[in-house]
């Protein structure tokens, strides 16, 4: 495992949305069979969504960025191409509240199913949550 | 004879001097039953589960109170060790097990997050603040982070006390939100 850098910066792609699923395809043919984990990350502006694949033979990692416009959080599914982002983007979707087009299960995974707020976004607050207070 | 005289009831129980009949009432040898024989539910939550659990194997041996049967349905149980961080969705299925469990019914809040959320107290969406928020009533709090089993069987022992010196076994419930 000597000389591997898994998690080099300059090793990041950011693409249109529309062009997920191309280069998601792409990917897969290069050799990233492992698609490693989805999250999302709420920029305020704008929500930003992150694959990151993994090459095993090679232990070569790739991280896919691409933003969402808040008044269209909708973008493509991988989970036809992969079947580990079945789950991953239930996740991002319980938490994030982005919508995976042709998903086939889209549905809550982590949090309880009668909620509507989605619990990472920065806008998010609920009347049960206590605020630390500031010392 | 010997036997009698060292058990937690003496005092209710009482060996008739010079002969070898005991002297008790119904209600102190019910409470002493009761309290010598608490069936806890297996029902782990977080990271005070593995302390649980660790009470009940061989090194601090709950069984030496009593309180060692495990059991794996609500149904049979005495008292709920409520050990770990209650979660929203779990919240629901705890109400479902606390109703689940017959009469009489104890519940020992074990550690922090049991007691009132703990660290997750702030800034959190998915934990609730404690046994007591979700209407369960608690016997005994037994704080720590988590508490050591020695702690675990100090808080069953005072459980024992406190039944022990119940007014009665059937008023206990009355006033108790279901």
């Amino acid at each position: 495992m000597k000389n591997v850098s898994v998690d080099a910066p300059e090793k990041q792609i950011e693409i249109p949305k529309e062009a997920l699923l191309e280069t998601a395809r792409r990917l897969l043919s290069e050799g990233f069979t492992n698609l490693h984990c989805i999250t999302a990350v709420d920029k305020i502006q704008y929500m930003e969504l992150i694959y990151i694949f993994y090459f095993m033979d090679k232990h070569a990692c790739v991280i896919l960025k691409t933003r969402l416009a808040l008044n269209d959080l909708t973008v493509e599914s991988l989970a036809n191409i992969w079947r580990s982002a079945d789950w991953l983007e239930r996740e991002v979707y319980d938490l994030f509240g982005v919508k995976f087009l042709n998903h086939p299960d889209l549905k809550r995974i982590l949090n309880p199913d009668d909620w509507d707020v989605h619990p990472l976004r920065k806008d998010f607050s609920r009347p049960d949550i206590i605020k630390k207070p500031k010392s | 004879m010997a036997v009698i005289e060292k058990i937690p009831a003496s005092g209710l129980i009482e060996r008739f001097p010079g002969g070898a009949i005991v002297l008790a009432t119904g209600e102190s040898v019910l409470k002493w039953s009761k309290a010598s024989s608490l069936w806890p539910l297996t029902f782990g939550l977080a990271c005070c589960a593995i302390e649980m659990i660790s009470t009940g194997a061989s090194r601090f041996d709950i069984d030496r109170f009593g309180a060692g049967v495990f059991r794996a349905s609500p149904r049979q149980c005495d008292v709920m060790i409520v050990a770990g961080t209650i979660c929203v969705k779990m919240g629901d299925c705890m109400k479902r097990l606390y109703a689940q469990m017959p009469e009489p019914k104890y519940v020992i809040a074990m550690g922090n997050c049991a007691i009132s959320g703990g660290i997750f107290y702030h800034d959190t969406y998915s934990v609730v603040k404690g046994t007591e928020s979700l209407g369960i009533p608690v016997d005994v709090n037994i704080p720590g982070c988590p508490p050591r089993p020695e702690n675990l069987l100090f808080g069953l022992m005072k459980l024992q006390e406190k039944i022990l010196k119940e007014s009665a076994a059937s008023g206990r419930n009355e006033k108790r939100v279901r």
